[in-house]
């Protein structure tokens, strides 16, 4: 495993931050890193990359101790902190030529020029970094972030205040660096989520409460049975419920209900049952899973 | 190490403040040495520039601060230390890259004072009439003051986020460290009995020392202790900073 967390813990002033937190994430995995406000998601980042050290736990990435190995780790990690900080002062290249100094490493130019051209900051690579657009100075931090070719990459919510079209390019860009790099990003972008994770992990009050596939996640959750119906005329919720033991109705409007079952019954054949031998024909009929946004909502809002 | 160095070099001479710092230093001197009544060498009748060396710690007392205030407390502002601290260099290398880069900036500052060297050298009758051992005795004294300055800049800028205070709080410490221990030394308490003790602690006893153009090697280790230790405490703030 790239990066390995075991019963890892953390407080501040005696309040516990991260509360022992287990995962593992493996190469050429993207780990989204699910959380509210506060709930622990750049505490546990930080000890990753050795910034902070745990109090209790261990934390190994790429096989190495965080406690011991600080110096050998750093060469493994590229991290982009929330609010990407960088040297305002200096030139796009200056800065990516002084990052690649304190890395020691050897061909500079030929780095700097491909990190470039992958990044897409080309035509803003003379420009000073307090010039530029947030989009472009989101890519110069991913950038020193992937400079020394790292193993684990350690994103701090990389698209946070991005319009639109930066956040395709920039998800684009992590969705390529994932497929041979152990990713780990957090965001609030449920989204996001969706569209680039393999596996995602929810912490809420430093505890992790989620630590499944995506896939598999919403299957636990949803149980693949949740239907999105309109009837042609209003039906009684009581007598559905007589009928499909063990759902769930929610009125959406008029004769339109949310009907979900903890069973892995047919509900679908099960409401078209009852619609016949109530002589309510129905309008429309959609199978819907829960998005990752309503998993979010559901498990931090239960803890 | 070097990264860093060259990176703090260039960002000082990158900014207005930079010049400004450094011009303002050099204006001041040359109105106290050659203009001001007071203090003009051309007023002394003597052909010695002790002024530049009895003036020069007063103001480094604010200038060597405004050269360092920036140097942490900018970072933890900006949250580039966080970064700075998860690249491969160690800790003592960064806070070492920054004291040296510093020196260095002092350094670039205090060159141009040579011409007052040069102009004295050429005025002095006969010419060349000038103690030039005691003059490079007194550089080499004053360049280990601005040293001690700068490493308590840096133990300042660490402490905060907020440039003003680390440039007061630095101030406020090279003053205390040059002066204090001599007013200390007088009070009925240890006159008499420990006042000689305690004025060792101060800067300016072992300032006067060196300036005097002889270089004590209890001088230089007293300089070279005190840079060890604010500097080592700076480290020690670092690292209680990040939590």
């Amino acid at each position: 495993m790239s990066v390995k967390l075991s019963n890892v813990s953390k407080s501040y002033s005696g309040k516990k931050a991260v509360d022992k937190i287990s995962f593992e994430v493996g190469k050429g995995e993207i780990l989204g890193f699910l959380g509210p406000n506060g709930a622990g998601k750049t505490t546990t980042m930080k000890m990753i990359t050795c910034y902070l050290a745990q109090d209790e736990g261990e934390i190994s990435v790429c096989g190495l101790d965080t406690k011991i190995s600080q110096q050998d780790i750093a060469n493994h990690i590229g991290y982009l902190p929330e609010h990407n900080p960088l040297y305002k002062d200096l030139y796009v290249k200056e800065y990516l030529y002084f990052v690649a100094g304190i890395y020691k490493i050897k061909d500079k130019t030929k780095v700097i020029n491909n990190l470039i051209d992958k990044t897409g900051i080309g035509k803003e690579r003379n420009k000073r970094i307090n010039q530029l657009s947030k989009g472009y100075r989101q890519r110069v931090g991913l950038a020193q972030a992937i400079i020394n070719d790292p193993d684990v990459l350690i994103l701090d919510e990389p698209t946070s205040g991005l319009d639109p079209n930066q956040l395709i390019d920039i998800r684009n860009l992590i969705k390529e660096l994932g497929a041979e790099k152990t990713v780990i990003f957090s965001t609030h972008i449920m989204q996001e989520v969706q569209a680039l994770c393999d596996r995602v992990t929810i912490i809420n009050d430093g505890k992790l409460i989620v630590d499944e596939s995506i896939d598999s996640l919403r299957s636990h959750l949803s149980g693949d049975n949740v239907v999105t119906i309109r009837f042609e005329s209003r039906i009684d919720i009581e007598d559905l419920k007589d009928k499909i033991q063990n759902i769930e109705i929610s009125v959406i409007e008029n004769s339109s209900y949310r009907i979900s079952s903890q069973d892995g019954i047919e509900l679908n054949a099960k409401l078209f049952d009852y619609a016949v031998s109530n002589s309510n024909r129905i309008i429309e009929m959609k199978s819907s899973t829960l998005s990752v946004e309503e998993i979010f909502q559901k498990l931090t809002l239960q803890n | 190490m070097f990264s860093i160095y060259k990176k703090e070099i260039n960002s000082f001479f990158s900014s207005l403040i930079g010049y400004i710092v450094a011009g303002v230093f050099l204006v001041f001197m040359g109105l106290l040495m050659w203009l001001f009544v007071d203090t003009s060498i051309l007023e002394d009748n003597y052909a010695t520039i002790d002024q530049l060396f009895s003036l020069a710690p007063m103001i480094f007392i604010f200038l060597v601060p405004a050269v360092t205030m920036k140097s942490f407390a900018d970072e933890f502002k900006d949250g580039t230390y966080e970064l700075l601290a998860v690249y491969p260099i160690q800790e003592w290398k960064i806070v070492l890259a920054k004291f040296l880069a510093n020196g260095t900036l002092i350094l670039i500052i205090l060159l141009p004072t040579l011409v007052y060297v040069y102009s004295v050298y050429q005025l002095g009758s006969p010419r060349g009439n000038l103690d030039l051992g005691a003059i490079a005795g007194s550089y080499f004294g004053l360049f280990l003051v601005a040293l001690v300055f700068v490493s308590i800049g840096l133990f300042s800028s660490a402490l905060t986020t907020n440039q003003i205070i680390a440039f007061a709080l630095g101030s406020f410490l090279s003053f205390f460290l040059l002066w204090a221990f001599q007013f200390i030394s007088t009070l009925p308490i240890f006159y008499g009995q420990f006042d000689d003790l305690v004025q060792k602690l101060g800067i300016n006893y072992h300032y006067s020392s060196i300036s005097r153009g002889v270089i004590d090697s209890r001088d230089v280790i007293y300089f070279l202790s005190v840079i060890i230790f604010l500097l080592f405490s700076c480290m020690v703030v670092l690292e209680k900073r990040k939590g």
